[in-house]
Order: structure tokens, then sequence, then C-alpha cells
């Protein structure tokens, strides 16, 4: 899921500052479960502009906002709407953001910053835990990334920074490296630790990345 | 004169002491200092922007030594060049005369003074070891012909109170793999500790060089054990220092004394004086060497 955080008010206060007519689109899922923009966060929002002066065209929450036809079809519905504002507050990722800008041409302001891949914990806690590396080497570190786990990405072991299990970075992160080796300790895989991981090949995450599935299915 | 990688390969004791660039352009208290080691060690290390804090290049500053007649120890970290840069670097230091370069992860930007910086870390210390003995065997990482190969002597870096010490074994292991041919340590203590990090690591024959730290006062002795992996100064030694009229002298005692029980155990010593390098001649002095 892609987790995003929302903007202090007064920062999307700056960026809504010579805007009487602002749209505002939340998105039914990842920014849902991050409490970002689900229903809730919408109307809080539409009456928080409301009540610093601002005019509230339309507050809707779209499924979804990173779905480039989706978003043609909303923006066919509420044509009107959109065209009686000036822009799109867009409480989605960035993604969504783009999405919506591209689908409407139209200005959008993001609400939210949009931080990581994550894993959900439990309701509210989220882990980046995959850094989206483009060539997946977790079953050699069992299981746990090293490319997202440890702030320097090291793929070859620990740097001697780790203190008490924790990383030099700060104490409120694991050592990734620690954990990857009691994973493999524990399961009786150390030997995959004592061979060398060459240096990755980062022209596989050149951006902006694109794929298209139809011809993935041919390579196979 | 032998070089120290003809001194590491008879086996020879090694003592080498370490200066640290300044921010800025003014040498003059390095360049004093350096001279007042020059004929009683082996060679320097030149730090690179020691604890991710900007500063002149080492390099430059190995240059400068090597212009006085003194080997430097270029160390070169992972932090801040992808491994284009490293490899060039690493061209450039032997085209300088530069053969001994003492490989390092480096610490994470956001621990120094540019927190936000990008860090870099495109290979890491077992990989970069690896590419320079690539680039001796005439050939980049890309598999490209140089023409010109260079030849280095490395070393690399071993934290023997690392804790777990397996994971930091495992990757000794790949270090020595990769083509280290010395190994300095963190900062040590507690002989009779290290004597057990000795024995595990005997059989990789390979040489280790103990760090020596100067304990300048218990406040910093405290904050290392506090802060700094794999560093344990024994609550005796933090009591000594502090009931020492001469902290000074008291630094050189302890570090003499220290060396002394080494002796044994080790190829060489690396005393990382913080400052304080003017005592290193009486240290070597007290220590026999
Ligand atoms: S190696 Fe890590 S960053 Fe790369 S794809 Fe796998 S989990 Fe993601
Ligand atoms: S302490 Fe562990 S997680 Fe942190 S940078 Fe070093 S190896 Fe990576």
């Amino acid at each position: 899921m892609i987790i995003t955080k929302q903007k202090k008010a007064e920062d999307i206060m700056k960026c809504l500052e010579k805007v009487e007519r602002v749209f505002i689109i939340g998105c039914t899922q990842c920014a849902t479960v991050c409490k970002t923009g689900g229903e809730d966060e919408v109307r809080k929002m539409k009456d928080f502009l409301e009540a610093n002066g601002k005019k509230v065209a339309a507050a809707e929450v779209w499924d979804t906002p990173c779905n480039l036809l989706e978003v043609r079809k909303r923006a066919r519905d509420s044509k009107d709407e959109l065209s009686g504002s000036q822009v799109l507050l867009l409480m989605s990722c960035g993604d969504g953001a783009h999405t919506v800008s591209l689908g409407t041409g139209m200005s959008v302001v993001p609400a939210n910053d949009t931080l990581f891949l994550g894993q959900s914990e439990r309701a509210g806690k989220f882990n980046e835990v995959c850094a989206l590396c483009g060539d997946c080497t977790l079953f050699v570190t069992g299981g746990y990334c090293p490319n997202a786990l440890c702030p320097k990405g090291l793929q070859n072991g620990p740097c001697g920074g780790v203190k008490d299990g924790k990383c030099e970075v700060s104490p409120e992160i694991d050592c990734g490296w620690l954990l990857i080796y009691n994973r493999l300790r524990d399961t009786g895989n150390l030997d995959k630790m004592k061979k060398v991981l060459p240096p990755k090949d980062h022209s596989k995450s050149v951006r902006p990345r694109k794929i298209t599935v139809d011809a993935v299915r041919k390579r196979q | 004169m032998m070089t120290l990688k003809e001194k590491i390969k008879n086996g020879k004791f090694i003592v080498t002491a370490e200066i640290g660039p300044p921010k800025g352009i003014d040498v003059k208290s390095q360049m004093e200092e350096a001279e007042l080691l020059k004929s009683r060690i082996d060679a320097i290390n030149v730090t690179d922007s020691q604890s991710a804090v900007m500063r002149l290049g080492s390099l430059a500053v190995s240059c400068l030594l090597k212009e006085k007649g003194i080997e430097p120890v270029y160390q070169l970290t992972c932090r801040d060049r992808n491994r284009i840069a490293l490899q060039s670097d690493a061209l450039s230091a032997a085209v300088l005369g530069i053969e001994n370069i003492l490989v390092l992860t480096g610490d994470h930007p956001v621990r120094g003074d540019h927190p936000e910086a990008k860090p870099v870390f495109d290979l890491d210390s077992v990989q970069l070891i690896g590419a320079l003995r690539i680039l001796e065997a005439g050939r980049d990482l890309a598999g490209k012909e140089l023409k010109g190969a260079p030849r280095f002597c490395i070393g690399a870096v071993v934290n023997p109170g690392a804790d777990p010490v397996e994971p930091e074994l495992i990757k000794f292991e790949k270090k020595i793999n990769a083509g280290a041919e010395f190994f300095q340590t963190q900062g040590v203590y507690d002989v009779e500790a290290f004597a057990k990090f000795a024995e595990k690591v005997k059989h990789f024959n390979t040489c280790i060089i103990a760090g020596i730290i100067l304990i300048k006062s218990p406040e910093m002795a405290r904050f290392m054990n506090k802060n700094v992996a794999g560093i344990f100064v024994p609550d005796g030694l933090i009591e000594e220092i502090e009931g020492a009229a001469d902290r000074q002298q008291k630094a050189a005692e302890i570090a003499a004394r220290t060396i002394k029980e080494l002796k044994g155990l080790v190829q060489g010593v690396h005393i990382m004086s913080l400052g304080w390098n003017k005592l290193v001649p009486q240290i070597l002095d007290k220590a026999g060497l």
C-alpha cells in the first residue's frame, strides 16, 4: 500500500492562497486506510476550507484517483463542478494527484505527502519493508530486505554502527542486517550470508519506470 | 625502505597513526603533527570526512603526506561516491603514488553535519575491496580494459567488540576473500576480551592491527561506552583517568600499557589520538616500540 501523511494545514493554505473555489478529491483505497483521504478526512477538509473563506465546489472520494480510465469517467460525470473550480485538492498519494491532473487537465494541489510503499502492521501503523529496487533478492536475505531495512542499503552484512541491535541512524530502527542474520541463523541458512552479493544493478530502477503487462506475457 | 605492504607481508610489527583533515584548507597543524610522527610510525591514516562531517579530502591530504616522505593510508568510504567515482578516485590515488587504501562503509550522513545530503552507498565495503582488486587485474567493474593497471595495499576494518560477533566475523571473512590485506580494529581497551576475538580469527592468518583510542577524559570514555558500537572502556580505566593529576600523561600511560599487553596478539597497532598526536612518540617509548 502507498503510505501518505497529510501536509500541515498552513502549508495547504499557502498553496491555495489565491484560490477561491476548490474541488476536493479523496481516495477509497490507500489514502482511506492511511486516514488521509477517506470520507471523514474529506468532509473535515471541506469544513476547514469553508471556515477559512474558500468555496468548495465538490468534495468526493474517488475509486480510484490513480486509475486514469476511472479518472476520465469521473471527470465526465462531474464536469460542471470541475469547471466551477480553480484547483483540485488531492487527498490521495502523488500518483493519484498526477493522474487526476492528467485526466482532467486541471491544476492540482496535493494535500498529502507521499512517503513509501508500506506494510500495514496494524490499524494506523505502517512499515517500509520494500524499496522497490526492481531486482528482488529476498530469498538470499531471509525474507528481510536490506535495501529497505538498512538505511545504507548494504548488501553484504552489517556496518560497524550496530549498537544493542539498533541502527546507527536511530535507536528507533532495528538494524536490518541483524534481522537478516537472526533469521538466516534460525533457519539454518547462514551460508547464504557468507556469499558475496555483487553490486546492485541500478539500471533496473532508472526512473520513470513503465511496464505493459502484455509485453511481460509475451516475454514469458 | 620497505613499504607498508612489504612490512605486512614480512610480518613486521606495524605502527600507524591517524590525522583528520581540517574543515577548510589550512593544514598547518596536521602537517606539524605528521612531521612529529614521521620517524616513529610506518604510515598515517587520513580520514575521509570522518563521522560524515564535510572536510578537506583525504586524497589531497594523503598526497601532502606523501610529498613529505610519509606513507599515507588513504581512507575511502562508500558514503559519498558511486562506483564510477570510487574507481576513479582509486586510480587517482594510484597515479599519485598512493598504494594504501583503507576501505570503510562510512557513517550515514544523517549523523554528520550535512544531514540533508543524499546517502550514496552504491557499493558496500566488501564490494569496494573487490572492485579495487578488479582494477589491479587491469579491468574496471564494467569489464572494460584499463590502460595501465594500479597496485594497491588494501585494508579494511573489523570491530572485535561487535555484539553479536558472528555477523561481524562473516563480513570479516568476506572482506578477506575479497582481497583485504590488513585490518585495523575499533578501539581496544579490554585486552582479555580482545584475546578471545584474536583466538577466533587466528586461522585466517591475516594482519590485524589493533586500534588504540586515547582516553582523554572520563566523560569521553562514558560517552563512547554509551554511544559507540563495540567500544567498552572498563570502569577501572575510567577511574584511573578520573583520578589522574595530568590526564595527558595518564592517557599516554594507559595507551602504552594496552599496546604492551596487545603486542603478542596482533601484528600492529593503530593509534587514534584525536588531536593528541604529540603524545604518540612517548606512548611508543613507554610501550617499547
Ligand atoms: S530486494 Fe527489497 S527493495 Fe528490492 S524488490 Fe525485494 S523487497 Fe523490494
Ligand atoms: S546499523 Fe545495521 S541497519 Fe544501520 S546502517 Fe548499519 S548495517 Fe544498516
